[in-house]
C-alpha cells in the first residue's frame, strides 16, 4: 500500500480578535517585512493554541508542525477536544483554506463533507439539488445522471424528489445531502462531524456506507467525530490532536484511551485529600477506582471483559456495624443497580473496629451496555438504615462494544438499546 | 510500492501558489457546475413570483420612462437627435449588464462565504456564472430594446442601424470583462475591509453619471471641453457610444478609443483574476 496523503510540517496561524480596525497598518507592516524577505513579524509571536488560557499574542497556531502519512484504503479517525485543530486540518486538506507553512500532498480526487447539503438551494427541487450539489462536489453531469437512481434510493426520499427542498424536514434534507456526497467517486473522503443529524437508522446507514467505502472500495476515509463509538467502529487507526499539536497517531483504542485519560478529566480513579474525604464522623471514603483484571486503572473497557471496582475507606470509631456498597448509574442518569457486600464476615451487621479497609467487587464481562457508567461508592448501616459516606458519581468508565461478533450484539452493527447488555444462552430447534 | 509512485502526487497544498496559475484545467472540469449555477440563478429568480421573467422588462421600461421625463424633458439634455426613449434604453440596457456583473461579482466572496468555507471548487466559476446568468437578463432586455426600435421604425423616427452592429459581440465581451475584472478586484478587497461594500452600490451609480448613459459624449465635448477626459477615458463610455452608433447610427467613437478600451479592459481583467486567485486561498480566515 502506498501513501495517499502526506503532510509535512503543516501549520496554520489564525489571528484572534476583531479583524478590521488596525488591520490596514498591520497589513502594511507585514507586506513591508515580506518585501524585504523577512519572516512575517506577526507569526513569530504566535503561541500554542489553548483556548482556555488567556494568551499574550493575537496570533495563535491552530495547527503546528503536523506530520503524518496515510495509506490508501485506511480509515483514520481524528480525535481531540474542541479547538484542538481537527476542523482546521480537514479544511486545509479539503482545500478550503491554505496552510501558513508546510505542505500537504494528496493523491486522487477528494470528496470533502465538512457540512452536508452545502450549496443546496431551498427553492430548487430535490432532483435539481442533487445535480447542483453533485457538481459543487466535483461530479460531472453525466456521472450524476448515471448514479441518480442509486442516490435517490439511498436517501429514501423518492416521493419528495420533485418538491423544493425548503419543504423537506431537516432529516430528509440531510439524507439527500449525504446520499449525494456518498456516491461521489473519489479516492479520499473527508468527513467532519456530519452524522450528528439524522435518525439512528440513517446514521447506521451512513456509517455502513463509510465502512464500505474504506474497506470494500479501497478508498481512504478521514473522519472527525466526538462520537467515540463511531470512531472505534469505523477507524482502525486514529490521530489525537491537542492544542494544534499532533500528539499520537496509532491504533484507535490506544488513542481513545489516551484521549480519555488526559483530555477528558480523568475520573476512573479518585483519591480524596484527608480534609475533603466524603463521610460523617463514623466513616470516610478515601479512594475509589475502576480497574481491569490486572489491576490497572481503566477507563475504557471492552464489553466482554470483567471490571473490578475498588474502594478504600476509613472507620473512625470502634464497634460500629456497617458495610460498603456501590451505586451504578448510566450516562442518562438511570440507576442501573445497587450492590453491597453480603458475605457473612462483612455484611452490614458485622461490627468493625477502627481503621482502614478496602473492598472490591468484580463485575463479569457481557453485562453492562455500551456507554458511560457512573459509580457512587458508599458506606452504610442497613438496620436502621444510615448513610455514613457517599461520593455521588465520583468515578466513571466507558464501555465499548465489540464488533467482532462475539458479544451480545453479535453481527448487528446498528444502535442497540437497553440499559444492560447481558449474554444469555439460547436454545433453538427446527421442529417442523 | 515504488519510489516513483510515491512522489507522484496529484495535489500539493502549499502556503503560496504561482500567481499566474489560472487553473484553467480545473475550471474546465467544473464547467457543468457553471451551467447549473446559471440555471439556479435563473430559476430561483422568478420562483414564487406571478410575473416571473417579466420583471426583467419592467425595470428598464420604467427607468426609461423616468429618464425621459427627468433628463429628457425637465433638464432637456440633448440626445444626439435620437428619440429620447430609444436613446435612454440603449444606454440603460448596456449599462445594466455591466453594472449587474460588477455589483454581483464584487460581493461574490462575502455572499458565498458559506459555500466557499465548506467545499473546494475553482472559485472563478462563481463570477463566471454571474456574468453568464446576467447574459440571460441582458438578452431579454435586448429584446425589449429591439421591440422599441421596431416601434419607432414604424412610427418613422430617424435612426440608422449600420455595419458597426457587427461590433456588438465584441462590446458584449468587453462589458463582461470589465464588470468581471473590476468586480473581482473589489471582491478581493471586501473580504477584509467591508467598507468597500458600502462604496460599491453608490460607486456604480456615480460611475453611471460619468458614462454616456443619460447624455451623449458629443454634448460633453461641446459644453465642457475641460472635463471631457473624465467621461472619455471611462472605458464604458466608448462601449456605450459604439453600441448606440451601431444600433441607432448616432454616437461619438473611434476605432482607436475602442482599441484603448480593449487594452484597458484586458489589463483590468488580468489583474482581477490574479488578485482573485490570490485571495481565494485564504479569504475564509478573514471574511
Amino acid at each position: 500500500m502506498s501513501a495517499v496523503i502526506k503532510v509535512e510540517n503543516l501549520s496554520k496561524a489564525y489571528q484572534l480578535g476583531e479583524i478590521g480596525t488596525g488591520t490596514l497598518s498591520r497589513d502594511l507592516e507585514r507586506s513591508w517585512a515580506k518585501l524585504r524577505g523577512k519572516e512575517d513579524p506577526f507569526l513569530k509571536i504566535g503561541e500554542v493554541n489553548d483556548r482556555a488560557v488567556k494568551g499574550e499574542s493575537d496570533v495563535v497556531w491552530s495547527l503546528k508542525d503536523i506530520n503524518f502519512e496515510i495509506e490508501q484504503g485506511a480509515a483514520v479517525g481524528i480525535i481531540g477536544r474542541n479547538g484542538a485543530g481537527k476542523s482546521t486540518l480537514l479544511k486545509i486538506l479539503s482545500r478550503v483554506t491554505s496552510p501558513t507553512t508546510g505542505t500537504a500532498k494528496l493523491k486522487g480526487r477528494i470528496a470533502s463533507l465538512l457540512e452536508v447539503g452545502t450549496g443546496f438551494h431551498p427553492e430548487l427541487s430535490g432532483r435539481e439539488n442533487i445535480y447542483l450539489n453533485g457538481a459543487i462536489l466535483g461530479m460531472r453531469k453525466a456521472e450524476i445522471k448515471q448514479k441518480f437512481d442509486e442516490i435517490v434510493d439511498f436517501s429514501g426520499v423518492e416521493r419528495y424528489i420533485d418538491t423544493p427542498v425548503k419543504r423537506y424536514s431537516s432529516g430528509m434534507y440531510v439524507r439527500l445531502a449525504f446520499a449525494v456526497a456518498a456516491h461521489l467517486e473519489s479516492e479520499i473522503m473527508i468527513v467532519d462531524e456530519v452524522l450528528a443529524v439524522g435518525d439512528a437508522e440513517f446514521q447506521k446507514k451512513c456509517l455502513g456506507k463509510m465502512g464500505d467505502v474504506s474497506k470494500g472500495e479501497g478508498r481512504t476515509v478521514l473522519f472527525v467525530s466526538h462520537n467515540l463509538t463511531a470512531i472505534t467502529r469505523l477507524c482502525s487507526s486514529s490521530m489525537l490532536l491537542r492544542n494544534g499539536l499532533l500528539i499520537e497517531h496509532d491504533v484507535t483504542h490506544k488513542i481513545i484511551t489516551n484521549y480519555l485519560s488526559i483530555d477528558e478529566i480523568s475520573t476512573s480513579f479518585m483519591q480524596w485529600e484527608s480534609g475533603k474525604a466524603p463521610g460523617n464522623g463514623v466513616a470516610r471514603i478515601l479512594s475509589a477506582g475502576v480497574f481491569n483484571e490486572k489491576y490497572e486503572v481503566y477507563e475504557y473497557i471492552d464489553i466482554r471483559k470483567p471490571v473490578i471496582i475498588k474502594m478504600e475507606y476509613e472507620v473512625l470509631i470502634d464497634d460500629v456495624k456497617l458495610t460498603h456498597a456501590f451505586v451504578f448509574h448510566n450516562e442518562h442518569g438511570i440507576r442501573l443497580f445497587d450492590s453491597h457486600d453480603v458475605n457473612s464476615d462483612w455484611k452490614s451487621n458485622s461490627a468493625r473496629k477502627k481503621g482502614r479497609y478496602t473492598a472490591e467487587m468484580l463485575i463479569p464481562g457481557n453485562f453492562f451496555s455500551e456507554g458511560k457508567i457512573k459509580i457512587s461508592p458508599a458506606v452504610i448501616t442497613s438496620d436502621p438504615f444510615e448513610l455514613h459516606a457517599y461520593a455521588e458519581d465520583s468515578i466513571s468508565f466507558l464501555v465499548k462494544d465489540s464488533l467482532e461478533g462475539d458479544s451480545a450484539r453479535g453481527e448487528y452493527a446498528g444502535s442497540y438499546g437497553g440499559v444492560i447488555r447481558p449474554m444469555f444462552s439460547w436454545q433453538a430447534d427446527f421442529i417442523g | 510500492m515504488s519510489e516513483i509512485s510515491q512522489e507522484d502526487w496529484d495535489i500539493e497544498l502549499t502556503p503560496a501558489n504561482n500567481m499566474l496559475d489560472l487553473k484553467l484545467k480545473d475550471i474546465w472540469h467544473y464547467r457543468d457546475l457553471l451551467v447549473l449555477l446559471v440555471r439556479r440563478d435563473f430559476v430561483s429568480f422568478y420562483k414564487q413570483t406571478i410575473l416571473g421573467p417579466l420583471w426583467f422588462f419592467i425595470q428598464p421600461l420604467f427607468t426609461t420612462l423616468i429618464y425621459t421625463f427627468v433628463f429628457g424633458n425637465l433638464a432637456a439634455i440633448p440626445t444626439d437627435g435620437l428619440p429620447q426613449p430609444l436613446f435612454y434604453l440603449a444606454g440603460i440596457t448596456a449599462w445594466n449588464y455591466f453594472s449587474d456583473c460588477l455589483g454581483k461579482t464584487s460581493s461574490v466572496f462575502v455572499s458565498n462565504a458559506g459555500l466557499f468555507g465548506k467545499v473546494y471548487f475553482p472559485r472563478l466559476i462563481v463570477p463566471l456564472s454571474i456574468v453568464a446568468s446576467n447574459l440571460i437578463r441582458f438578452a431579454v432586455q435586448m429584446a425589449l430594446f429591439v421591440l422599441m426600435m421596431i416601434f419607432y421604425w414604424v412610427k418613422g423616427a430617424s435612426f440608422h442601424p449600420n455595419a458597426y452592429l457587427l461590433l456588438f459581440p465584441l462590446l458584449l465581451v468587453l462589458m463582461a470583462m470589465l464588470g468581471l475584472g473590476l468586480g473581482m478586484i473589489i471582491s478581493a478587497m471586501t473580504t477584509k475591509y467591508r467598507d468597500l461594500t458600502f462604496l460599491i452600490s453608490f460607486g456604480i451609480q456615480l460611475m453611471m453619471y460619468l458614462t454616456t448613459v443619460i447624455y451623449p459624449l458629443s454634448t460633453v465635448k461641446a459644453k465642457y471641453p475641460k472635463y471631457q477626459w473624465l467621461v472619455e477615458y471611462n472605458p464604458m463610455t466608448s462601449i456605450i457610444e459604439a453600441f448606440r452608433y451601431g444600433f441607432l447610427g448616432q454616437g461619438t467613437f473611434t476605432i482607436l478609443s475602442l482599441g484603448i478600451t480593449t487594452v484597458i479592459t484586458t489589463f483590468i481583467l488580468l489583474i482581477g483574476i490574479v488578485i482573485f486567485n490570490r485571495v481565494e486561498r485564504n479569504f475564509i480566515d478573514t471574511v
